[in-house]
């Protein structure tokens, strides 16, 4: 096995792109490193993007929020500007495993892992995220759901590596929030993620929602009949009906070990409301 | 030696029931301590484990020939390297059949062949070569299916022991038990309420941290050594060799330092492959578990299924008790049904009583010992009962248990009359605790179990050294898995009366000391703690005849108070009084080297009673519980380092927690195990759990010098209880099936308001 740490993306673009056997992107490590240990994968290359420069940079822009595709779950959680903009994209990120795996992972891994558990994903669909991508063949810009097609399956095509996440300017009276469900209390995989992240107007009402779902499909799914129950509501109960049944009807998971089926429906009806409201409450709505 | 037992807590000690740091600690968390896959020798060569995917599966052939031929692979050893030695021995040939499948691979993660390799990468790609042809079995994981008349038939030679006659067919059932007396129909005939349910466990794994490991290297002379994490190295030593046809005293077994062990490493799993694969090499062989066959492979406890019927009188008290107990203990008879049966009721006085239990084979790995074996999940069952009487009677709970309460000289449900024991203590002292009284928030319930461990106490050999610096070693042969080196130490510097600091205890080998029983049963405080008294007494003895020798006086006017030999009174003469110190520097002028030794199989480890409180919030939109209190309350007869009795006290409360709301052994389908691993088999971790709250009681064992119990296995045995009724008193459902992990609680609590809507 080859270990090579590049300085730029174009060079590990090119890394990538050459190599015959079977080559992966090495961010945190916090999942690769795992499977590597167990046995269910053998590479005969791996790039590290850690040393590639902006790549363990948090930017504020005109129109956002840039994350270079290296930053650590503990690095998110330090950053105030991103806290306070995107709370539950950032407590999203900070649930992931420990301490210890918080100062290593990184959102674009999550994302890249692709497991429909990932816990920032829901979060960072919900906020409307961006991911940039860097290839062979140059930039593109695709938004954070196109990239996980199936449990550990990604649309990203040879060579290809995710630079870093856009997450777009706040409009004012925004607020977003992400909740999973876990039997315990940390060091767990979410049996159901929500995001939910919502604009107010100045009575109060809302004007934008995007709400999306983890681990009760094959990937993490954006739900438009969720937002679509909240918006022109203040979330009285009745909206937050609406949303928790929407929220059960986009549902479409297995019974396995983690959780049965219904359970899973259930359960991402009661986040949904839960989450709806702490985004609510962050919107500086009541 | 008589013991100058206590018949209460009159004894002033000046050290034990003292706090101080234990001798092994800084190795620990300086990480200089060697655990069992630390151990290196020259020339050592990885091995590898090869292990069936199949939960049933008749072995055809092996063919290892490719394998073999790989170039750094050095032995391949399989069913064909151990040839059968036990001489008649089931148990033996159980183990046997066990460690290496033989004509049958009996559950997923058998060991089918074995590899030796100059690396872990050529013995792994080595088994990839071995090729194994199956023949597929239907199999069976379920204990309830386990036992109907259809289903897979595990050991064509396996007939139900325990009945009045030999049945016909063989069966999944080794055995029948029967406890009880009096006479529990007329028992029934006398009550005014009766009620009677059903309940089920899974299967739960000990969890330790460390997976287990060895390192062995046979010599082409026969001798050979073994280094290895385990609760008895004196055991893996005969099983061994026995097993291999070696020599005992040919073999010599160290224990490493263990990362917990909980009664799962109390038989041997890899030890006899790395043995066999190292005398087929000529080379010393390294062996270490990944996790995931820590649980596919090792010894789990057994799931259980369990009918109770109690009857009771409108004033409260229970006129007959019945109860039959299932347990599979995977692939080999074994299963503690036999202890669940006796435990069953043991904390309560009746007249009437019968418990029937059931061993049962089925196609899991052979389960191991779990601390207390067998005694948590019939609590659960009984225990339920109890709390669910109280409400049907109208009474406390608590006043319930007390009023039924075993006490001195009740006839115990498993057939001894008991001496002094400490349960109506636990329960009064409960009664009493600010944590029965605390005001419950919204969603909250509190439960209460009470429970009951025999204890054990075996053979221990201890001896102990004395050096010219007076400072003294005591070689122990019990591994340390919860802090019994200090308390070794505490005991014996009380009765040499000398500094705890002066006295430290090692783990010796197999080769330094007689035989020791493993590290179980809560016996190593109790009996080897014992030993060292004795042992220390013994060089009391010996200090004396020096100091005797020193001044000129017959040893029998020499006495030993406090550290210092005296003249026993004013005829022996006026001489200060010498220090052991100062004997120890004289000693080589006096007769030489100053040791104690003690060697012997003790007896009255009394037994042990608990009482456990906890309160949850149950979270009734997604059936999540949290435990919000907990309070163990013990009879430890006397705590010699009242924070490991503590830590033992709270390890076992957790462990309860854990098989109570979200432990379990998931099977697929196919017969496989789903969660092998610490992401999907859900352990309590830190945060899952608040402070656990402890009393210690000390109502002296009457069979020890200090009154003495083993502490650390009757802490598990109330928590499944004493959780399961705090969640049922919070949400008004009985919960009868454990794990109560949250899909089941909210299913159970949606299945009532259905029931209450229509
Ligand atoms: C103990 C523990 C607990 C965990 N708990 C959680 C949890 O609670 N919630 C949760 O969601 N996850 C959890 N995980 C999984 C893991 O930590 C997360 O998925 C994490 O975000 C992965 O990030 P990483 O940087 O470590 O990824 P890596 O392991 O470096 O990479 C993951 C995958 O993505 C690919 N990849 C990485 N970066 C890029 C990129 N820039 N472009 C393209 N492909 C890329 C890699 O090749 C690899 O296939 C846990 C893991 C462990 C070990």
């Amino acid at each position: 096995m080859r270990y090579e740490s590049p300085t730029s993306f174009k060079a590990a673009a090119e890394l990538l792109s050459k190599e015959k056997g079977q080559a992966f992107i090495l961010a945190g490590g916090t999942d690769l490193l795992v499977r590597m240990r167990t046995g269910f994968i053998e590479p005969d290359l791996v790039v590290d993007i850690k040393r590639i420069g902006g790549s363990r940079e948090i930017k504020k822009t005109e129109s956002g929020f840039k994350i270079g595709a290296a930053v650590s779950g503990a690095e998110l959680g330090e950053h105030k500007a991103l806290k306070k903009a995107w709370p539950g994209v950032v407590e999203a990120a900070n649930l992931i495993g420990s301490k210890q795996v918080q100062g290593r992972c990184t959102m674009a891994g999550n994302l890249c892992n692709a497991s429909p558990a990932a816990d920032s994903v829901p979060a960072l669909v919900a906020a409307g995220a961006k991911a940039v991508i860097v290839g062979p063949k140059g930039k593109r810009k695709v938004a954070v759901e196109e990239i996980p097609t199936g449990p550990g399956k990604t649309s990203l095509k040879k060579g290809e590596i995710v630079e870093s996440i856009i997450l777009p300017k706040r409009a004012p009276k925004s607020g977003d929030a992400y909740l999973r469900f876990i039997p315990r209390s940390e060091m767990d995989i979410a049996v159901v993620g929500v995001g939910v992240n919502v604009t107010l107007d100045a009575k109060g009402i809302v004007t934008k929602a995007r709400v999306a779902l983890g681990a009760v499909a094959p990937t993490v799914r954006l739900v438009p009949a969720a937002a679509k129950a909240l918006i022109g509501t203040k979330m009285e109960d009745a909206a937050l009906d609406k949303l928790a049944e929407a929220c059960a009807a986009a549902c479409s998971p297995i019974d396995d070990k983690r959780g049965t089926r219904e359970f899973r429906i259930k359960v991402a009806g009661v986040l949904a409301r839960r989450a709806a409201i702490i985004a609510r409450q962050r919107a500086g709505g009541k | 030696m008589p013991l100058d037992n206590p018949s209460a807590n009159t004894r002033k000690y000046k050290l034990v029931g003292t706090r101080p740091d234990r001798q092994d600690g800084f190795d620990k968390v300086t990480g200089r301590a060697k655990f069992g896959a630390d151990a290196v020798a020259p020339g050592q060569l990885a091995g590898s484990i090869l292990r069936s995917p199949h939960a049933h599966a008749r072995i055809r052939s092996i063919d290892t020939s490719k394998a073999e031929k790989l170039a750094g692979v050095k032995a391949v050893v399989t069913r064909a390297d151990f040839p059968d030695k036990t001489a008649g021995d089931s148990g033996l040939f159980d183990i046997l059949t066990n460690i290496m499948a033989r004509d049958k691979a009996l559950y997923e993660g058998h060991a089918v062949a074995a590899v030796a390799a100059v690396s872990p990468a050529v013995a792994k790609q080595a088994l990839k070569l071995i090729k194994v042809d199956y023949e597929v079995l239907p199999h069976v994981t379920d204990v309830d299916e386990a036992m109907k008349p259809t289903a897979p038939v595990l050991h064509p030679k396996l007939f139900t022991e325990g009945l009045a006659e030999k049945p016909k067919k063989p069966s999944n059932i080794a055995r029948r038990y029967e406890f009880g007396h009096g006479d529990v129909e007329a028992g029934f005939a006398k009550a005014d309420i009766i009620v009677e349910r059903s309940f089920k466990t899974e299967a739960t794994h000990q969890g330790y941290i460390e997976p287990h490991a060895c390192l062995a290297n046979v010599s082409p002379d026969g001798s050979g050594e073994l280094w290895v994490c385990t609760q008895g190295h004196f055991m893996v030593r005969d099983y061994c060799a026995r097993l291999l046809g070696l020599e005992i005293s040919k073999l010599r077994v160290t224990a490493s330092e263990i990362g917990g062990g909980f009664g799962g490493k109390t038989t041997v799993f890899l030890e006899p492959v790395a043995l066999a694969l190292s005398r087929k090499a000529n080379r010393p062989v390294k062996l270490v578990m990944s996790r995931d066959e820590v649980f596919k492979c090792t010894g789990p406890t057994s799931s259980a299924s369990i009918d109770v019927k109690i009857g009771v009188t409108k004033d409260g008290l229970i006129t007959a008790a019945d109860a039959t107990l299932r347990y599979q203990g995977g692939a080999f008879p074994g299963s503690p049904a036999e202890f669940g049966a006796m435990s069953a009721f043991a904390q309560y006085h009746l007249d009437n009583v019968r418990t029937i239990a059931y061993d049962v084979v089925t196609n899991r790995p052979k389960q191991a010992a779990y601390r207390a074996p067998g005694a948590p999940m019939a609590n659960f069952a009984v225990e339920s009962m109890i709390e669910e009487l109280a409400h049907k009677l109208g009474m406390a709970p608590i006043d319930f248990r007390i009023k039924n309460a075993a006490r001195e000289g009740t006839r115990s449900s498993y057939g001894p009359v008991y001496g002094p024991i400490g349960l109506l203590a636990t329960l009064e002292e409960a009664r009493k605790h600010p944590h029965f009284k605390a005001p419950l928030g919204p969603n909250q319930g509190r439960g209460m179990a009470a429970g009951f461990w025999f204890n054990f106490g075996g053979q221990s050999c201890v001896s102990l050294n004395i050096p010219v610096d007076g400072t003294v070693t005591i070689s122990v042969g019990s591994p340390d898995i919860g802090g019994s080196r200090a308390s070794m130490c505490l005991m014996t510097a009380e009765e040499l009366g000398i500094p705890y600091e002066h006295v430290r205890a090692i783990i010796a080998d197999t080769s330094s000391l007689g035989y020791n029983d493993v590290t179980d049963g809560s016996r190593t405080t109790f009996a080897t703690g014992m030993a060292c008294i004795l042992a220390a007494r013994d060089a009391i003895k010996k200090l004396c005849q020096r100091a005797a020798r020193m001044w000129g006086i017959p040893e029998e006017a020499v006495t030993w108070e406090k550290g210092y030999a005296k003249p026993a009174g004013a005829n022996a003469g006026n001489f200060p009084p010498l220090s052991l110190k100062e004997i120890a520097a004289a000693s080589g002028g006096t007769g030489g080297p100053i040791a104690g030794h003690h060697e012997y199989s003790a007896d009255g480890a009394g037994v042990s009673f608990a009482t456990h409180i906890c309160d949850v919030e149950v979270d009734p939109e997604t059936g999540a519980t949290r435990i919000v209190r907990y309070t163990v309350l013990q009879d430890a007869g006397k705590a010699v380092h009242p924070s490991y009795v503590e830590g033992q006290f709270q390890g076992g409360a957790v462990q309860g927690i854990g098989w109570a709301l979200n432990e379990e052994y998931v099977y697929g389908k196919d017969g496989r195990l789903q969660n092998a691993g610490f992401l999907d088999y859900r352990i309590p971790v830190c945060s899952d759990l608040p402070m656990i709250d402890t009393k210690i009681l000390e109502i002296p064992n009457p069979g020890h010098p200090y009154g003495v119990r083993g502490v650390g296995e009757t802490s598990i045995v109330p928590p499944l209880a004493a959780v399961a009724n705090a969640v049922s008193n919070a949400v008004g459902v009985r919960m009868t099936e454990l794990p109560i992990s949250p899909p089941r609680l909210l299913k159970a609590l949606d299945t009532v308001s259905l029931a209450k809507a229509s």
